[in-house]
């Protein structure tokens, strides 16, 4: 605990700062249930009620709780790019690896698939497979999973591929280890830096693409909370000059840029670099 | 042969493999689709033989690879088939949308890139002073920022507010070019805050890069101003990445107007594909998602040539 402390005294006001906002985030999503004053999907007022002791932040175009909602969006939406993340993870990390240990054809063919996946534009690919398959939160996770696995592939591979060619990992092989020997003890400890801090951009990269398909009515389907269609449900009040629709969006940047700040924090100081 | 060209000939010839292949996904996608696109249309209660008769219409009674050639010259024709949910011609409903389009990317690359490389040079020659450090705080905020959110207060502040210009874009092909330009305002700057962000990064950083080398000492050694030697000594020598970033760019600008358009419910290509994933009116995604990764895949090729022609030592070979 100390020791975790101490690091945290370390740390730059930025990454503090971005610490504390995902704490705070994680807090929220964890405990929802307990902080909202209302239910989720509850009708509890008129439509578009203003800020008042009762509804704080207002009611929505239903007339539901805007604080409520935003209390379970937490849990929601960032619940599902954290799932998403980590999905594209296991899929593109454990790919990327085994294409950089084993080489030859299976590392040509992973490669020239997610070549041509990635020619796509990512937005144009979902919108199109989520057409076919229908819009769920099971096939938005991996529909955008798949899709971002691409690039965890492509870093993970490099990555690899920079300590395959290491004398360690020769040893290990001609001990007679097995594939997943090597990449679990010789490769991965040695790959793990830069895959967290793309695991932070990833997510980040994720988030903000489930609140964009979201806000276009693609994303997670109403009436979850979510703060990518919360946006847009409200969005007529912005035009009377009301900013209520504009937390949502507020609560998405924030998270972005405190997952940033750390991310910055923590690659400066697994590579070494000082200011 | 210059080796130039053929490397521009290998480029041009990968390029169009990608695009097979990703006709072909975009093609087989649809194949996968568990339902019938005729019962689809049709309805649960849909008879038979009234199925039966729009298979045979749509010419779904032919093996795949078949309709997958007859698909592909007509896209190649300009002929997109026909719109599931309005029956009217797909090309007919792109047409005027598609230039809508690119008109709005245009307009927001014509603002951004001479934004983002003045920011970026004026940046690298005065580094690490409050107006480098201000502009790099201001990029990194602009990236984490989704795009709804930065068009919802251009909306709050340009037009609520302000009332400079209006917040939705009101245009159709009779609209006069300066009064276009002003109605696309907006979704132009919002665009412009997404990508600006990138480019006056990568250019701070290109520069910055040769900062270091033997030349720029020498050019400092002779007495030469700063500004003059990141313009006339740094800068042609960093042109490269910043040509290649550009363009990258410039393909993600038509990629990203698609949740621009809907915020300003301006008449586009992307308005388009989000109704129809709406409608599942497969038709006209298929045809959207071909010309948006067309676009794409071309643009990324054209860095790709550009960045390396740029390369003094392959344009003049010895």
């Amino acid at each position: 605990m100390t020791a975790v402390l101490r690091l945290f005294g370390e740390a730059p006001w930025s990454a503090r700062l971005g610490i504390v906002l995902i704490t705070l985030y994680v807090v929220v999503a964890v405990f929802a249930p307990l902080l909202a004053p209302y239910g989720e999907r509850a009708i509890v007022g008129y439509e578009y009620e203003p800020w008042s002791e009762a509804h704080l932040l207002g009611t929505d175009n239903l007339g539901r709780d805007m604080l409520s909602r935003l209390i379970y969006g937490a849990r929601n939406t960032v619940g599902i790019a954290f799932a998403t993340t980590v999905l594209a993870f296991l899929l593109g990390g454990a790919m990327g690896l085994v294409a950089a240990t084993l080489g030859g054809w299976t590392d040509q063919a992973l490669s020239r698939l997610v070549d041509v996946l990635m020619a796509i534009p990512q937005l144009i690919f979902a919108l199109l497979i989520l057409t076919i398959v229908g819009t769920s939160v099971v096939s938005l996770i991996l529909v955008i999973a798949v899709l971002d696995s691409t690039r965890v592939y492509r870093l993970s591979r490099a990555v690899a591929m920079n300590i395959v060619v290491m004398d360690f990992v020769e040893a290990a092989k001609l001990r007679g280890e097995g594939l997943w020997w090597i990449i679990r003890y010789e490769i991965l400890p040695n790959a793990m830096p830069p895959l967290v801090a793309e695991f932070g951009l990833r997510f980040c990269y994720v988030f903000l693409f489930i609140s964009a398909l979201s806000f276009l009515g693609l994303g997670i389907q109403p009436p979850t909370a979510d703060w990518g269609s919360m946006v847009r449900e409200n969005a007529t009040l912005i035009s009377f000059g009301d900013i209520t629709p504009l937390l949502p969006a507020a609560c998405i940047a924030v998270l972005t840029i405190a997952v940033n700040f750390v991310v910055d924090w923590f690659l400066m100081k697994t590579s070494g670099l000082k200011e | 042969m210059h080796p130039l060209l053929r490397m521009i000939g290998e480029r041009l010839g990968l390029g169009l493999l990608t695009l097979f292949v990703v006709s072909l996904i975009i093609f087989l996608g649809v194949e996968l689709l568990p339902s019938d696109i005729a019962q689809e249309i049709l309805g649960q209660a849909a008879t038979p033989e009234t199925v039966a008769a729009l298979r045979t219409r749509l010419g779904l009674d032919e093996p795949p690879h078949v309709r997958y050639l007859d698909w592909l010259l007509g896209m190649a024709q300009g002929d997109f088939g026909r719109s599931l949910a309005s029956g009217r011609e797909i090309s007919e409903l792109i047409g005027t949308r598609l230039y809508n389009t690119l008109f709005l990317a245009g307009l927001a690359a014509v603002i951004s890139v001479p934004l983002a490389l003045g920011l970026g040079i004026l940046a690298a020659l005065w580094r690490n002073s409050l107006f480098d450090r201000g502009v790099n705080t201001a990029a990194l905020a602009a990236v984490s920022l989704p795009e709804f959110f930065i068009a919802y207060i251009l909306i709050l502040w340009l037009a609520v507010t302000a009332g400079v210009f209006p917040s939705i874009s009101n245009i159709n092909p009779d609209t006069a070019f300066w009064d276009r330009v002003y109605r696309t305002m907006l979704p132009a700057l919002t665009l412009t805050l997404v990508v600006v962000a990138h480019m006056m990064r990568m250019t701070r950083a290109a520069i910055l890069n040769l900062m270091a080398s033997p030349y720029i000492e020498m050019a400092r050694l002779k007495g030469i101003k700063n500004s003059r030697i990141v313009t006339r000594h740094a800068l042609p020598n960093a042109l490269s990445p910043i040509i290649t970033v550009v363009v990258l760019n410039l393909a993600f600008l038509i990629v990203g107007v698609v949740v621009v358009e809907v915020v300003f419910v301006y008449p586009g290509l992307g308005q388009l594909l989000v109704d129809s994933v709406a409608k599942r009116d497969l038709p006209v995604v298929q045809a959207c998602s071909l010309i948006f990764a067309t676009t794409y895949i071309l643009l990324n090729l054209l860095a790709d040539v550009l960045a390396t022609s740029s390369n003094p030592r392959l344009r003049h070979p010895r």
